[in-house]
């Protein structure tokens, strides 16, 4: 049974390595086959709640996520309607989240494909992202901290938010005036895979993360927590898979899609610290958050409806990311970006304390 | 013997919560789960502290018993 899981997950993580690094030969940007806070960025654009031009596109591969996950959930009768673990403090959380992911340009799902298209800027954010996880898991989980229970909710609650990945793919098949596309040549938002492609390349994720239970953050938590290496094996075994891909395809092709170096790195920036504390905070937030961005996804899509709204904090973070000039460019990172991902790192910090240290005992 | 109610709680509280109480080293233990991935990860984590689990399902409510 034990070892059959181990199996599995690490069939999931080649199937999804390899899916991650097709993506860009279909047209998404480089290294970013998927890209959980990207995507969601992407979207914030699309529907105009930010307005920069580059990054603006209704990513399938998230609404495929979130019914994949719906779907596989629904037919082994995972399905459950559940959620009130402190939502707002989730949504504060996710939105400082986003801010992390969006310095370093990646959540933990595309630091991994970073990594394995050769980018080295994603190991100073690995050290940062694990030392996160560090600090969340003996300073904070290990010593009570929670946010108390979820409880039933209505079904409906629950099928929200599958619901509303309908309604946005509706609006990117049909592309009224009033969503936003990022012109040809604009920048990310303007390079993606036909939307069947990765309509489908999101289902099979969603599906195969939902049985898994695949997690970014967990695969170390776990190790750290209960010497359990599963998740962890999930991780490693996209990376290997997305590498071999990687320097397969720039075999056989004119392009290239492994770049062993730090500089001129595809959507990233080289300035080690920001890239460290970044994801230094995106790990010691997803501890506290329970997940990863995809995780949460493949939650929403189960019926937490905690994880939905931890969703809709990435969104409204990464929309005042590019409204408040928070998010890094190629050119590194801003001024702004930089307050914004310590006051994150603070407040989170104080969630943290608040809820392990200053609980009163039921 | 002792029980766990971790019902209601995320991933990884529950197996905090078991791991905590197995450090006890009681030798029988019945813990209250709601989520699938909760219950396989508690027995998960038990048999391999040593324990034997079986669990009964109601109503979307697991009822573990860990027995060394």
């Amino acid at each position: 049974m034990k070892k059959n899981e181990k199996l599995v997950i690490i069939i999931a993580g080649i199937i999804i390595g390899i899916i991650a690094s097709v993506l860009v030969v279909f047209g998404n940007p480089a290294n970013m086959g998927f890209c959980i806070a990207c995507f969601l960025r992407d979207i914030a654009g699309a529907l105009g709640l930010h307005r920069a031009a580059p990054v603006q596109y209704i990513r399938p591969e998230i609404i495929g996520i979130i019914l994949g996950s719906f779907g596989a959930a629904f037919a082994t009768k995972e399905f459950k309607a559940q959620g009130g673990s402190a939502p707002l403090t989730r949504f504060v959380i996710a939105f400082f989240v986003m801010i992390g992911c969006l310095m370093f340009l990646g959540c933990p799902f595309r630091m991994i494909i970073r990594l394995a298209g050769g980018d080295l800027n994603a190991l100073i954010g690995l050290v940062g992202f694990v030392l996160g996880i560090g600090v969340g898991t003996f300073v904070f989980l290990n010593k009570g901290y929670s946010l108390k229970r979820t409880y039933a909710q209505p079904m409906l609650d629950g099928i929200i938010m599958p619901v509303i990945q309908v309604i946005v793919f509706a609006l990117l098949v049909a592309a009224p005036a009033f969503i936003f596309f990022s012109e040809a040549g604009a920048g990310p938002g303007a390079k993606h895979a036909a939307i069947a492609i990765s309509l489908v390349a999101g289902l099979v994720v969603g599906v195969l993360a939902q049985r898994t239970r695949l997690c970014m953050v967990g695969g170390f938590r776990d190790l750290f927590l209960f010497k359990q290496t599963k998740l962890l094996l999930g991780f490693f075994a996209i990376f290997v898979s997305a590498l071999v891909t990687n320097v397969i395809l720039t075999v056989v092709t004119d392009a290239t899609y492994f770049n062993f170096a730090f500089a001129g790195q595809p959507v990233a920036h080289t300035d080690g610290v920001w890239n460290f504390l970044g994801m230094f905070l995106v790990g010691f937030g997803c501890i506290l958050l329970g997940g990863c961005p995809l995780r949460q996804l493949v939650l929403s899509g189960e019926g937490n409806t905690d994880s939905a709204i931890t969703v809709l904090g990435l969104i409204v973070g990464a929309a005042f990311c590019h409204n408040f000039g928070l998010a890094s460019s190629a050119d590194g990172p801003t001024l702004n970006g930089k307050i914004a991902v310590i006051i994150g790192i603070v407040v989170v910090a104080i969630i943290g304390v608040v809820n392990t240290y200053c609980k009163k005992e039921a | 013997m002792k029980t766990i109610d971790t019902r209601g709680l995320s991933c990884p509280e529950p197996v905090i919560l078991t791991k905590k109480a197995l450090a006890l080293n009681e030798s029988e233990y019945e813990v209250l789960a709601d989520r699938v991935t909760s219950r396989d990860n508690i027995i998960g984590f038990a048999e391999d502290a040593g324990y034997k689990a079986t669990y009964v399902e109601n109503n979307g409510e697991y009822k573990i018993t860990l027995k060394k």
